[in-house]
């Protein structure tokens, strides 16, 4: 997104050009616009603006895209931090 | 076969109203099912939504003079994108509702509209193994969707490309607030015995003198963090979110400290102080989770900055407030 940018070089997205067949539908599932298909072979254009929702990944019918695909949320890590440590479910996610 | 109304009435109005500020927020569910807007034929496109009843109003609210039917999917009351990240927003729940509502005897084609936030979820290939329906990605928002079927189901970028402006993220900040009274309150149970606290063990005056200081900057601190922040995003200095949070709340607690009749004491300044950015910084590290661009990664990477200055903060602030009565003796 242009008008927001978050922190650099931490998005875990990577596509394998290899296995890639050029079907273009990262591209359009994609709501940060990051990926261009151009002679039948996606190209990740700026992964900087990924926020890994994963719904490239999900739908590559040939696994071509990799991402740890989460929810972008201090709330949900601090509930996973705090779950983690005590070994109960002590907090919830707030949606 | 429920027939519903395209224009908003004054129940859809008052729950929307309490959804957003928050008391209904997680209970305001439709029944999943198919559902008829306008006068469907078997021809008519299929669009699918989750059961949030605020998705399910954007959505039907947006198809005025428009004949669809729209499939909706149990969630269990979550808004489709969360839902997808999630997983109740999921191929397996469109595959079931698909089946459960026997889609196929009504409609004559074989194709979904299905949200394009909702992709996170929802593998397009094998919905179409499991019931035989193709998926089509529709836009971002439902309003967009008149123009969407219009273009013959299709989306320029603009409508594939997710936006946060400036009333969007207002109308989150009352649900943010609401969210935080239990923990306020909680505080100011904590906060009254220990601004008691003094040197004849426990005076009753300074617990409420001192005590609504306290409240008055944990108020500010957590407008600034979940009302202020959301406001400015994209103006504040900094990309991590605790950084953000600092800005406003220096401002504004220096403002409360001016603007006490009786200044309190120095070390008491201090404490207020730190407390205040302390809470703005982590209520705005918390808004993470409400934008539509922080990925799981950097919120780790700068919770794992943010989050030891915030305790550090927190804890010398209430060192000091504890110390304070001691040292002015």
């Amino acid at each position: 997104m242009k008008d927001y940018r978050y922190i650099p070089d931490t998005a875990t997205l990577r596509l394998d050009t290899e296995t890639c067949i050029g079907c273009g539908l990262c591209q359009t599932v994609c709501p940060h616009r990051i990926f261009v298909v151009a002679d039948k072979k996606a190209r990740i254009e700026d992964r900087d603006a990924c926020m890994e929702c994963g719904a490239c990944a999900r739908n590559c019918p040939v696994e071509a895209i990799t991402v740890t695909p989460g929810v972008g949320c201090a709330v949900e890590i601090i509930a996973r931090w705090v779950n983690g440590i005590t070994g109960r479910t002590v907090m919830k996610g707030c949606c | 076969m429920p027939q519903v109304a395209t224009r908003p009435d004054r129940h859809d109005r008052l729950g929307a109203f309490l959804t957003r500020l928050g008391p209904i927020r997680n209970h305001y569910k439709v029944v999943p099912g198919l559902y008829a807007v306008g006068t469907p034929t078997a021809e008519a496109p299929v669009l699918v939504t989750g059961n949030y009843k605020l998705s399910f109003d954007a959505l039907r609210f947006s198809l005025t003079g428009i004949d669809a039917w729209i499939l909706v999917v149990d969630t269990r009351g979550v808004n489709v994108w969360c839902a997808a990240g999630k997983g109740t927003f999921s191929t397996a729940e469109i595959v079931h509702s698909v089946k459960h509502t026997r889609l196929a005897d009504f409609i004559s084609h074989r194709r979904l509209i299905v949200p394009q936030l909702g992709a996170t979820g929802v593998s397009a290939s094998e919905v179409k193994k499991g019931c035989g329906f193709s998926v089509i990605y529709g836009p971002i928002k439902a309003d967009d969707l008149p123009a969407f079927l219009k273009q013959g189901e299709s989306a320029g970028e603009a409508m594939r490309t997710v936006t946060f402006p400036l009333k969007e993220r207002l109308v989150l900040i009352p649900v943010e607030l609401y969210l935080q009274l239990k923990q306020l309150a909680l505080i100011m149970v904590i906060g009254f015995v220990i601004s008691g606290v003094s040197p004849e063990i426990f005076s009753l005056s300074a617990a409420w003198r001192r005590g609504l200081l306290l409240f008055a900057a944990t108020v500010i601190g957590m407008v600034c963090g979940s009302a202020l922040v959301p406001a400015l995003l994209p103006w504040l200095p900094g990309r991590q979110f605790w950084i953000k949070g600092l800005w406003p709340s220096l401002l504004a607690g220096t403002a409360l400290l001016l603007s006490t009749a009786v200044p309190p004491a120095p070390v008491d300044q201090i404490a207020l102080l730190l407390w205040i950015v302390a809470v703005s910084s982590f209520q705005a590290m918390n808004f993470t989770g409400c934008t539509p661009y922080t990925s799981p990664s950097g919120v780790e990477f700068e919770m794992r900055r943010g989050v030891p200055l915030q305790i550090l903060l927190a804890v010398a602030a209430t060192l000091l407030w504890l110390a304070s009565p001691f040292l002015n003796t």
